[in-house]
């Protein structure tokens, strides 16, 4: 059996020195070794985004990246989005316009539309909707989950422009 | 998933080295698609060879009055990269056609051109498979093949290449640069990616124990900045694989055409070029008449199978209208999907 590798990250601003087996995902690293269920694993393979999170900012798949590549990475997971018991922005919007019905796609969704607000491309709704086209919502949330991102938008100061006729 | 080991290089000789030295060894970098082959068992590599703390491959510099892009380079930061949407839209417009925000951030340039087939037979280790299992058979011929090739395949292989960037790569005729043992190479991306014959194992002209470090986008390219366009056809508006794609570039010269490079994604085992059809649109008038006669070249010999019949209409159909938004520079949105 080949060796567990010493990895040293960060995961939601705590500094973590980790064993870890090459063939564990960031996501079962996450819910199964550290027990941040937050994040959800839909497909497990980056198919439905239920497991997005923040890699050093950046919205990735956690089901596809390997955790031992994740050395001196600063994760951010769902768990890690509130801050002194106050909900991030993103996650009081989606609360405020009933953004979800079942909830398993949620917190990748959130992770998400954060990322989105913060790369700044997004000024339509057609753009919200290509941009979140990497999360699925089975039950079907999507006009609520792009009400919810346009809010977040507008309390930024960004105006929504009309979409091309 | 199998169980491996881990090799994390810090330079490209130790990665160049260490996959020489292990012939079951593989290179990882953004993981989207290798990783997900592992979790159908259809990679099963002993060693993992992480190349991703390697420096100087994760730039975009200036090189002979074009671009080079390193291996590492995120298909994202490539996008978005204010030179390559200057100077080289069609590019960045391919690759924005093309999976989602999570995955364009971790797939990598050098990963995108290794990518494998998306056909499903592939991906199933339950059925025979020719590029899986050299000589079990290939059951898209006579299976399912709604995806699958019409231009190029044999009866051993009929999978398409699954990547828009490198339709776009192809179009501009970039050259994709390797280093390996006997040193570094460069191989024009027409000779990159190859036909199955009766070797559809083998994806590509890069040796088994050779990576690639670079793309260069050639300055010459940078001449259809104005009237070019990526025109993507698939199941539903976002995150699928093409049907069919149309990379145009296109010089113009008034009403006509000086130069045209077309490349065509979804219907073959490589991105699809004809030369022949490239010059017959030179000097002529950007019309209809010229865009047809154009496609019918592209598409001399297509074959089709009991599902992927369609595409050779949809592909005669996508040429014309992908030749008309360049010559009139108005670009297929990857956004607003509406074709105009």
């Amino acid at each position: 059996m080949p060796d567990e590798v010493s990895v040293s990250l960060t995961i939601n601003g705590r500094a973590r020195r980790l064993d870890i087996a090459p063939w564990t995902s960031l996501l079962d690293l996450l819910r199964l070794q550290l027990d941040l269920t937050g994040t959800k694993k839909g497909c497990d393979h980056g198919q439905c985004g239920a497991c997005t999170v923040l890699i050093d900012g950046r919205r990735m798949n956690s089901c596809l990246q390997l955790a031992v590549m994740q050395e001196g990475r600063e994760i951010t997971t769902i768990e890690g989005l509130a801050e002194g018991g106050r909900l991030h922005a993103m996650q009081a919007a989606f609360i405020e316009r009933d953004a979800f019905q079942c909830g398993y796609c949620t917190p990748g969704q959130i992770l998400s539309a954060v990322a989105l607000i913060e790369e700044g491309r997004a000024h339509t709704r057609d753009e919200i909707r290509e941009y979140m086209s990497g999360n699925l919502c089975r039950c079907g949330a999507y006009p609520n989950i792009v009400d919810a991102v346009v809010d977040v938008l507008a309390a930024g100061g960004v105006t929504m422009k009309e979409a091309a006729a | 998933m199998n169980r491996f080991s881990y090799t994390r290089a810090a330079s490209l000789d130790e990665a160049v080295r260490a996959l020489a030295a292990d012939a079951a060894a593989k290179i990882v970098a953004g993981g989207t698609n290798l990783v997900d082959l592992m979790k159908y068992n259809v990679e099963r590599p002993a060693r993992l060879i992480d190349v991703t703390r390697i420096t100087g491959l994760d730039r975009i510099e200036e090189s002979d009055g074009g671009l080079r892009i390193g291996a590492l380079v995120p298909n994202t930061n490539v996008a978005y990269d204010a030179r390559v949407e200057e100077r080289y839209p069609l590019l960045a417009s391919a690759i924005l056609a093309g999976a989602t925000p999570q995955l364009r951030n971790a797939a990598t340039t050098g990963g995108n051109l290794n990518q494998r087939t998306r056909c499903y037979y592939f991906y199933d280790t339950e059925t025979p498979c020719n590029k899986r299992e050299p000589g079990t058979g290939c059951p898209a011929v006579s299976g399912v093949n709604r995806i699958h090739a019409i231009l190029g395949a044999s009866e051993h292989c009929i999978a398409t290449h699954p990547s828009d960037m490198c339709v776009a790569l192809a179009a501009l005729e970039a050259t994709v640069h390797v280093a390996g043992p006997g040193g570094a190479r460069a191989i024009p991306m027409a000779e990159y990616h190859r036909l199955p014959g009766d070797r559809p194992e083998i994806d590509t002209t890069l040796k088994r124990d050779e990576i690639v470090t670079a793309v260069a986008l050639p300055a010459e390219a940078q001449a259809f900045r104005t009237n070019y366009t990526y025109l993507k056809l698939r199941d539903r508006l976002s995150y699928a694989f093409a049907l069919v794609s149309v990379a145009v570039g296109l010089e113009m010269d008034g009403g006509s055409i000086r130069r045209a490079r077309i490349a065509l994604g979804g219907v073959a085992h490589k991105p699809w070029r004809r030369t022949d059809a490239e010059e017959r649109l030179a000097g002529k008038a950007a019309d209809r008449q010229a865009f047809a006669a154009a496609a019918d070249l592209l598409l001399e010999g297509a074959k089709g199978y009991e599902h992927n019949e369609f595409k050779i209409d949809l592909a005669r159909r996508a040429i014309v209208r992908a030749l008309g938004q360049a010559a009139a520079g108005t670009p297929q949105s990857q956004v607003d999907k509406r074709i105009r």
